[in-house]
């Protein structure tokens, strides 16, 4: 499930280079405040936890637990043909949750298994942070 | 400063589900010449005026014009399905610091007019929302942002699809007396189960209906109240909510009718307990379970019990909601209905119900908006209603 997931390119805001260009090189980048010493989903330059202006960006290990999913059946856009596919929350161990597709998932995916981030190529300067059980030897897509 | 009471005293609401040959601004129109001569008001009467995203043009500007009304007040907050109840709020407040005397609150679209497929909304370039980017490529339709909501209530709290159905199969039942509903057909538990699934745990018959059409309400000062012929329905409190992710801290099982509900509550002096009717917003089954647990009306994780036990039929259950058939089965125009629930928790105190749905003296009543998407962001609005004893 989950193999032949299309990969959209995201609309890149002006923002966004330095976090979507980390993903071309598999890295997970995370807002990061240095006031209060949170990480935050997604980034800006304004830490939505405590206000301080200057946030930055920081890696993430990409190592995360799910916390809710659902089976797509009917997709829509550049899903509407693609069958059934997962959407989920994945809890990042730094904290903040982030919208994702779980890929490579079994049948009895459960709330609360372990996931590992993994790269998708657009057709853009950017590649989708998607989760895998972690427990399974890594592949690229 | 002057402090008055607000009342509504129009209520309007399409009796089409489908309106081929239209145009939007039309039935904005044509909601608000229902809901002024039902109020026994007229156009030049309006001194305010309220719509959300759904009016077509620029903010409340265009649609005040074709109207041909002169508003010294106006609010286009967008919020979604939550709008027309945070615009009777906004309404209620405006009148009482005597910034405007007759409010007009106006909901219309004509989705099934559409051949758009689109699963959020498109913004005009460079206003893109800014969590586009990072939430747009994963094919997060909206009925799977709920269905999130739903599989994480099954986690926490033994929640069943069963317990889903049952709210669907309550609008059904009362569906079935409303001769103007989109859906008419009484369905049973098996057979929502049975229904094609959408985004696993939501089966199609978890979901609201796409109709044309809209609403429309008028609220006027207590002094007009008085001099006009209809019922008038107090507003008694109001209170409104924002909730979203914060940077990541997401809420899965919680709703803003934990806050927007207190507030709403505790500006009418009354308690959940008190409550004879409510009109709760169910763009989804889920949504009404966990707006149900939000009000107050059960304990977080009990709603998937309260339904179960047919809690939600009319007249007699313990808490009857949306006996017009609510959005999973009767109406809900431009994706968005919220209009639908105010004018049924009117209805209801007026005494003007479908027969087989009144509750006997109704004199109390909640209506409930959600807006946007439960699981990222989402607008919520708490409006108490009380009848003039």
């Amino acid at each position: 499930m989950g193999a032949q997931l299309p990969a959209p390119e995201p609309a890149i805001g002006p923002e966004s280079a330095e976090f979507w260009a980390a993903t071309l090189e598999g890295r997970l980048l995370l807002g990061f405040c240095d006031s209060c010493l949170t990480y935050f989903w997604y980034p800006r330059p304004l830490c939505p936890a405590c206000g301080t202006w200057g946030a930055r960006l920081r890696e993430s290990a990409g190592l995360g637990e799910v916390v809710s999913y659902t089976r797509v059946h009917r997709g829509l856009g550049e899903y509407a043909e693609v069958g059934v596919y997962v959407v989920g929350y994945v809890q990042l161990d730094e904290g903040p949750r982030l919208l994702t597709n779980l890929v490579d998932v079994s049948d009895d995916l459960r709330i609360g298994d372990r996931v590992a981030v993994v790269f998708h190529k657009t057709d853009g300067p950017a590649a989708l942070p998607r989760f895998r059980p972690a427990s399974e030897p890594a592949h690229s897509a | 400063m002057t402090s008055r009471a607000a009342y509504v005293v129009g209520a309007f609401e399409h009796p089409a589900r489908s309106l081929p040959g239209r145009s939007v601004a039309s039935v904005h129109a044509e909601v608000a010449h229902g809901a002024l001569r039902d109020a026994g008001l007229n156009f030049s009467d309006v001194d305010a005026y309220f719509c959300a995203g759904d009016a077509p043009g620029f903010g409340a500007i265009s649609m005040a014009e074709y109207l041909g009304i002169r508003p010294r007040y106006t609010d286009s907050t967008e919020t979604g399905g939550s709008a027309p109840i945070a615009h009777l709020g906004h309404a209620a407040a405006a009148i009482a610091d005597g910034r405007c005397d007759v409010a007009l609150v106006t909901l219309a679209g004509l989705p099934r007019q559409s051949t758009s497929r689109t699963f959020r909304l498109e913004y005009p370039e460079g206003l893109e929302a800014p969590e586009d980017e990072f939430e747009q490529p994963f094919g997060a339709t909206t009925p799977a942002l709920y269905a999130l909501a739903a599989r994480r209530h099954m986690y926490e709290y033994g929640t069943t699809s069963a317990d889903l159905a049952a709210v669907k199969v309550a609008a059904s039942r009362h569906a079935a007396v409303n001769p103007n509903a989109r859906l008419r057909n009484e369905v049973t538990v098996e057979e929502v189960l049975e229904s094609a699934m959408i985004a696993d745990p939501l089966h199609k018959l978890d979901c609201c209906v796409v109709t044309d059409g809209g609403g429309a309400v008028v609220v006027v000062a207590e002094e007009i109240a008085r001099s006009l012929p209809r019922t008038a329905v107090r507003v008694l409190g109001y209170g409104e909510a924002s909730p979203h992710g914060s940077g990541g801290d997401v809420p899965l099982t919680s709703v803003g009718a934990q806050l927007s509900g207190p507030r709403a509550f505790e500006r009418a002096g009354v308690r959940p307990a008190d409550i004879k009717y409510a009109s709760i917003y169910d763009s989804y089954t889920i949504t009404v379970l966990l707006t149900l647990e939000g009000l107050g009306f059960c304990e977080p994780g009990q709603a998937g019990r309260f339904v179960r036990e047919g809690a939600l039929v009319a007249p007699y259950g313990r808490l009857p909601v949306n006996t017009d058939g609510g959005g999973l089965s009767n109406n809900h125009p431009a994706n968005r209905g919220g209009i639908t629930k105010i004018i049924e928790a009117v209805r209801q105190i007026r005494g003007e119900a479908n027969p087989e749905v009144q509750i006997p003296n109704c004199d109390l009543a909640v209506a409930h908006g959600t807006g946007g998407w439960l699981t990222t962001r989402a607008g919520a609005a708490t409006v108490v209603l009380g009848g003039v004893g």
